[in-house]
């Protein structure tokens, strides 16, 4: 017998399922990135006991072209984290996904019920987006 | 002579698909792709391509089917990369020459595109699928369960599910936690608890609010996505998740106490002055 458990590979990768799937892997992406992030805030920060100059030297070092893009980035993974988070935490509270019914072909299921929240609520990340970029990129500092 | 009979079995013959099946002995682990050539008539299902096959081409091919029919859900495999029922999939729907068959994920293969099911029989037996009651068995009880139609729509369409395990070969979170409980039996762990006539939902709570229960699910709504049913499992979890929280956290025990109702009674609601049907028209 063969085990023909899919794995990593299972989560990891959502094929032909649905862009809530894809968002699922997202979240749990920008999740780990937002971790991550943490850890390398609190070594970072963790350098003020050890004196002024100590901490200069490390805030000379952090502001780099890419770590700043990388901030960037960990603000979209933010975003996105947060607002998609919230969608979760209302559809497990039966929240936006409607009520179970007769089923007529062809079935529409809670996935489908949300898919306009969740357009919505992407849209909103990229607006939040947008005008993050301003104020990283474009805006006099 | 074969071939005559053959070409007259599909005059309506469409075009020729290939099916790419993945073959596993049932012995060892290695498994390869073997492809078969089928002819394709208007309305022919993949499980009628592996029928021809298994007659025409290969009888060594084994799969698993009974009703042909969507009901007994015997037929579930990875089609294209979708967990489909075999019988409720037409050949032309799925728009493509070559059909990729694989056995479902997320269960052993026990030879070709037969799966051990063994799992998830046993985690649909774990939620005890069956009317529990405190006052009363349905037996002791003379009389009847009184259901309004509201109460009967809260669990109707989890009642539609046919065991055929699609939705676990699609949860990404059972692909990782084998034994996670899975959509199919939450879902009817929460069809028997909202049942009005049930009063078991303490017993089940036991069962399904645990680590490998009901809040691993991360609603990726899979599961709700593939389901040839339309038994719509992501809901009912979410349903669940919120019926547990409302207990454990707030206080709020679901309760059911459905009336029962004398045999011999007559319906209540029972309509008067209902004009008589028309007389026959015919003899
Ligand atoms: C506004 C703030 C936040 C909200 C609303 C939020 C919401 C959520 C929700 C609802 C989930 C569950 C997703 C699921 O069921 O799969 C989740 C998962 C997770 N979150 Fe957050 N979160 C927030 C901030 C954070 C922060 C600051 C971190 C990191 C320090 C973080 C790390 C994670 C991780 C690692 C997961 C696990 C993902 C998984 O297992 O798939 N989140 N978040
Ligand atoms: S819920 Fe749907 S996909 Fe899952 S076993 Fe039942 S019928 Fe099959
Ligand atoms: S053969 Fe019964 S569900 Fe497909």
């Amino acid at each position: 017998m063969i085990k023909n458990l899919l794995g990593i590979k299972g989560w990891a990768f959502a094929g032909k399922f649905s862009l809530q799937r894809y968002a699922y892997i997202l979240q749990r992406i920008t999740g780990l990135g937002i971790i991550l992030y943490l850890l390398m805030h609190l070594y970072v920060t963790g350098f003020k006991i050890k004196g002024q100059e100590a901490w200069n030297s490390i805030m000379q070092t952090v502001h780099h072209p890419i770590l700043h893009f990388f901030e960037f980035l960990l603000f979209i993974c933010v975003i996105y984290h947060a607002l998609n988070g919230f969608r979760l935490i209302l559809a497990e509270f039966g929240i936006g996904i409607g009520k179970p019914g007769r089923q007529v072909y062809p079935y529409t299921t809670s996935v489908d019920r949300q898919k306009g929240f969740f357009f919505f609520l992407m849209f909103l990340v990229l607006i939040i987006v947008l005008v993050g970029a301003a104020d990283f990129y474009l805006l006099p500092k | 002579m074969a071939e005559k009979n053959l070409e007259s079995k599909f005059e309506r013959h469409i075009k020729d698909v290939t099916f790419k099946i993945l073959r596993y002995s049932g012995e060892g682990d290695s498994t390869k792709f073997e492809e078969f050539k089928v002819p394709v008539i208007g309305g022919m299902t993949v499980l009628e391509g592996l029928i021809y096959i298994k007659e025409n081409l290969d009888s060594t091919l084994s799969w698993r089917a009974s009703c042909r029919m969507g009901i007994c859900g015997s037929c579930g495999m990875f089609i294209n990369n979708f967990p489909m029922l075999a019988c409720q999939t037409q050949i032309m729907d799925l728009k493509s020459d070559v059909i990729e068959i694989k056995p479902m994920p997320n269960y052993p293969i026990i030879k070709d595109l037969v799966p051990n099911l063994d799992k998830l029989i046993e985690k649909h037996k774990s939620i005890k699928p069956y009317t529990l009651r405190k006052e009363g068995t349905p037996e002791e009880i003379e009389g009847e369960f009184c259901q309004s139609v509201e109460e009967l729509e809260r669990y109707e369409e989890f009642t539609f599910c046919i065991k055929c395990g699609i939705c676990l070969a699609a949860c990404p979170t059972v692909a990782t936690a084998e034994e996670f409980l899975g959509p199919q039996a939450l879902t009817q762990a929460y069809r028997y608890s909202v049942d009005t006539r049930d009063q078991g939902y303490e017993e089940r709570k036991e069962v399904v609010d645990n680590p490998l229960g009901v809040f691993r699910c991360h609603f990726a709504g899979s599961c709700s996505e593939a389901c040839p049913k339309g038994v719509d499992p992501a809901l009912a979890i979410q349903l669940l998740k919120k019926t547990i929280v409302k207990d454990s956290v707030f206080g709020k025990k679901l309760e059911n106490n459905a009336k029962v109702l004398p045999i011999t009674q007559e319906n209540p609601k029972k309509k008067e002055n209902i004009k008589p049907a028309p007389p026959k028209s015919v003899e």
